[in-house]
């Protein structure tokens, strides 16, 4: 099963490392990863997504608090989070396609954020379903790149049973 | 007062009470060395990092203090790693500190330079560069702080040039402070108790204890648990010491050369009490078929070894001594009585067990059994002595038959399995209790691994008793090439080996030889009256192989007995 998981460490050299470090060494999964500073500048949010059976979940977690470096690990759960991408997808623009691509982002709130002779470069934001849904659509016009910044997930301001 | 980063290291040691240091000097930590040359903290002088490494672990090991090591850049940072690898694996608190280039190189491949943090970041507990000379009392105070607190284990500080030869005022700080490291020693109270009814209905318990027993000296704790309530005890190789060998509710050790009635015990429990042990598989054997009737209680500091490889039906997260003192505060009263009636089948199930099958060996006229050594070192010193063992037929013969009564006597590499750890790891105890007897139990094939510190234990005459069982062979290899792989012997019989009595006096250890039954005793004698390190190399049977056993991936009631 996918997990998405939020890591909270010290912003410090070297604990991205200790992380991706824990995962290739116990065999364990990454999805997608996603590193920034917090509010507070000594403090970064890591957005993990990773798969395996309960028991395996639970080790991730487990090993990820007993890094020395991460200060809280959250398992967010199932509707209980917002998440987000960003996808930069460069796609042949011709005659035909330039309607349909314009059309496609006018549905999906994107944007062109360059142009040339012979293609759009095309910005969307949204959730994993979202963007898979971009990128299928966009496919049969001629997707030279594609470039996904990974996910980053904030739990609801309002939890359902906590 | 500002003070060198070099006497910032040398005063801080001195804070943590730290009176030994292992190590070996060069470039880097030139000026550590120098502040050392007028200090009183006692270095020794090994013959290779990867021994100053073991050393200090022995040295943990066997006082429960924070082992310290002092290497240099480069090779002399890589040589630790399979130093800390193995007390990560087996959680001794160490602390090694390597020399690093300084600060402005590193990354430039310059001479001598290693990225020693990158390379032992999986292999200890946690590890620091020192980037600025202001941050050096503050994180050698973390790094002693985070190997002897929680699951203890080791600490690497690397320590640029730059940072070594800066200045700054010194303040050693009265804590450490991590806010993301905060380790759970008090177990929780409801766990605790439904784990004590679980012991009250039992009727087939079995207490599986660890080395975390030892670690957190809750050994009299467990012994004094396991006998009032007639809890049959069995330990794990890293456990033995932790329960008194003689007490007739011992089983013996379990696991893949565990005793027959320890695996038939715990294949038959209806209750496993796992305290500060981590179900490795050399323990568990096939893990669908470990304990299969019992309900698992597991008490341990670490929460990620708890069900970790078995589903555990009551965890306990905290320190073992503190958890068993509580039951032992809640055990009082009517209801804990007639625990002998209770378990009376029990106990006649496993004295039966004990009687189908017990270790045993046949000790002729002619050819010495490497379990006869053990046996005459057991006799010879009353079983009170520290014991190091090697890695293979030598560890497990050592840890079938020579009997420990107490804990920190007994420093083996059982999670990594590191050959040439007995002897550095002896030297280390030995320079911890200068008047007590250490033996290191050794193959011919381990001894030779770090066999160069014959040197660091006459130099600093550090009296420890080697007792080679010389069989020719890397005999556990051998032994699973005879059972697994049709007898081929591929590279595993040792054609030239040195003549160890003269390689002992080239060294200017004294060495002593036995190829007959009749000189083993002899030779044992003689070698505990000798007021200096001796090496005493014992012709063994060279085929003789090490039972019970458990096939790698059988279950446990599957032994080989022989």
């Amino acid at each position: 099963m996918r997990h998405t998981i939020n890591v909270l460490v010290e912003n410090e050299f070297g604990v991205l490392a200790r992380v991706a470090g824990l995962f290739s060494g116990r065999g364990f999964n990454i999805d997608s990863l996603s590193v920034a500073e917090t509010q507070d500048p000594t403090v970064s949010l890591m957005t993990i997504v990773t798969r395996g059976d309960d028991q395996i979940i639970e080790q991730i977690i487990k090993q990820l608090r007993k890094l020395v470096n991460v200060l809280k690990v959250t398992d967010l759960h199932e509707g209980q989070y917002l998440d987000r991408e960003l996808v930069l997808v460069k796609v042949t623009a011709t005659a035909e396609t330039k309607p349909e691509i314009l059309r496609l982002m006018d549905i999906f709130r994107g944007k062109i954020v360059d142009v040339s002779p012979k293609t759009y470069t095309v910005e969307v934001t949204g959730g994993e379903d979202k963007i898979r849904a971009v990128l299928e659509l966009l496919r049969p016009l001629g997707i030279k790149e594609v470039v996904r910044t990974g996910k980053v997930a904030m739990p609801r301001g309002m939890q359902n049973g906590g | 007062m500002e003070r060198t980063g070099a006497e910032i290291f040398v005063e801080s040691l001195r804070k943590e009470g730290v009176h030994t240091l292992f190590g070996y000097p060069g470039g880097v930590v030139l000026n550590i060395y120098d502040v050392l040359y007028d200090s009183d903290i006692r270095h020794i002088l090994v013959r290779h990092e990867q021994a100053a490494v073991h050393a200090a672990d022995g040295y943990a090991r066997a006082t429960g203090e924070v082992g310290v090591a002092l290497v240099t850049s480069g090779p002399g940072a890589t040589n630790t790693v399979t130093g800390l690898a193995t007390a990560y694996m087996d959680s001794v608190p160490i602390v090694v500190f390597s020399g690093q280039v300084p600060t402005h190189l590193i990354g430039n491949d310059a001479f001598q330079e290693a990225d020693i943090v990158g390379i032992t970041r999986p292999c200890t507990k946690h590890n620091y560069l020192v980037k600025d000379v202001r941050n050096l009392a503050r994180i050698i105070k973390e790094a002693f702080y985070l190997a002897r607190s929680g699951r203890p284990g080791p600490v690497l500080v690397d320590l640029p040039k730059d940072v070594i030869v800066g200045r700054t005022e010194y303040v050693y700080p009265e804590t450490a402070k991590l806010r993301g490291y905060n380790p759970t020693y008090e177990g929780h109270l409801g766990q605790i108790k439904k784990a004590l009814k679980a012991i009250h209905e039992s009727r087939r318990p079995v207490v599986y204890a660890g080395g975390g027993v030892i670690l957190s000296n809750a050994s009299r704790e467990l012994t004094e648990f396991a006998r009032r309530l007639r809890l049959p005890v069995t330990t794990t190789l890293m456990g033995l010491g932790a329960f008194p060998g003689s007490d007739p509710l011992f089983l013996g050790m379990l696991g893949m050369h565990g005793t027959y009635r320890a695996n038939m015990a715990v294949s038959h429990a209806d209750l496993l009490v796992a305290v500060g042990a981590r179900f490795d598989d050399r323990v568990t054997g096939k893990i669908d078929e470990f304990a299969p009737n019992a309900k698992i209680v597991h008490v341990d500091i670490d929460p990620t070894s708890i069900s970790k490889n078995v589903q555990v039906d009551i965890p306990i997260v905290g320190d073992a001594k503190n958890v068993l003192k509580k039951m032992l505060g809640l055990v009082h009263g009517a209801e804990w009585g007639g625990r002998d009636e209770a378990l009376q089948g029990w106990h006649a199930e496993i004295e039966a067990w004990r009687r189908a099958h017990h270790m045993d060996y046949g000790q002729g006229e002619e050819v010495i059994k490497p379990q006869y050594v053990v046996e005459q070192l057991h006799e010879a010193t009353g079983g009170r002595c520290i014991v190091s063992t090697e890695v293979g037929q030598n560890q497990m013969w050592a840890a079938q038959y020579f009997r420990l009564e107490e804990p920190r006597c007994w420093l083996t590499s059982g999670g990594l399995g590191t050959m040439g750890y007995g002897f550095p790891a002896a030297i280390g105890a030995q320079a911890a209790f200068p008047d007590r007897v250490v033996i290191d139990i050794a193959g011919d094939g381990s001894i030779q691994m770090n066999i160069q510190e014959l040197a660091t234990a006459v130099q600093y005459e550090l009296p420890v008793k080697v007792a080679i069982l010389n069989n020719g062979f890397l005999g556990m290899v051998r032994q699973w090439q005879e059972l697994f792989y049709d007898r081929r012997y591929s590279h595993t019989r040792m054609d030239v080996a040195p003549d160890f009595v003269k390689l002992a006096e080239a060294y200017g250890a004294l060495g002593l030889r036995a190829t007959r039954p009749g000189e083993v005793r002899p030779v044992i004698e003689q070698a505990l009256a000798h007021p200096g390190p001796v090496l005493m190399d014992f012709h063994v049977d060279p085929e003789e192989g090490v039972y019970p056993m458990v096939p790698a991936g059988a279950p446990l009631t599957k032994m080989l007995l022989l």
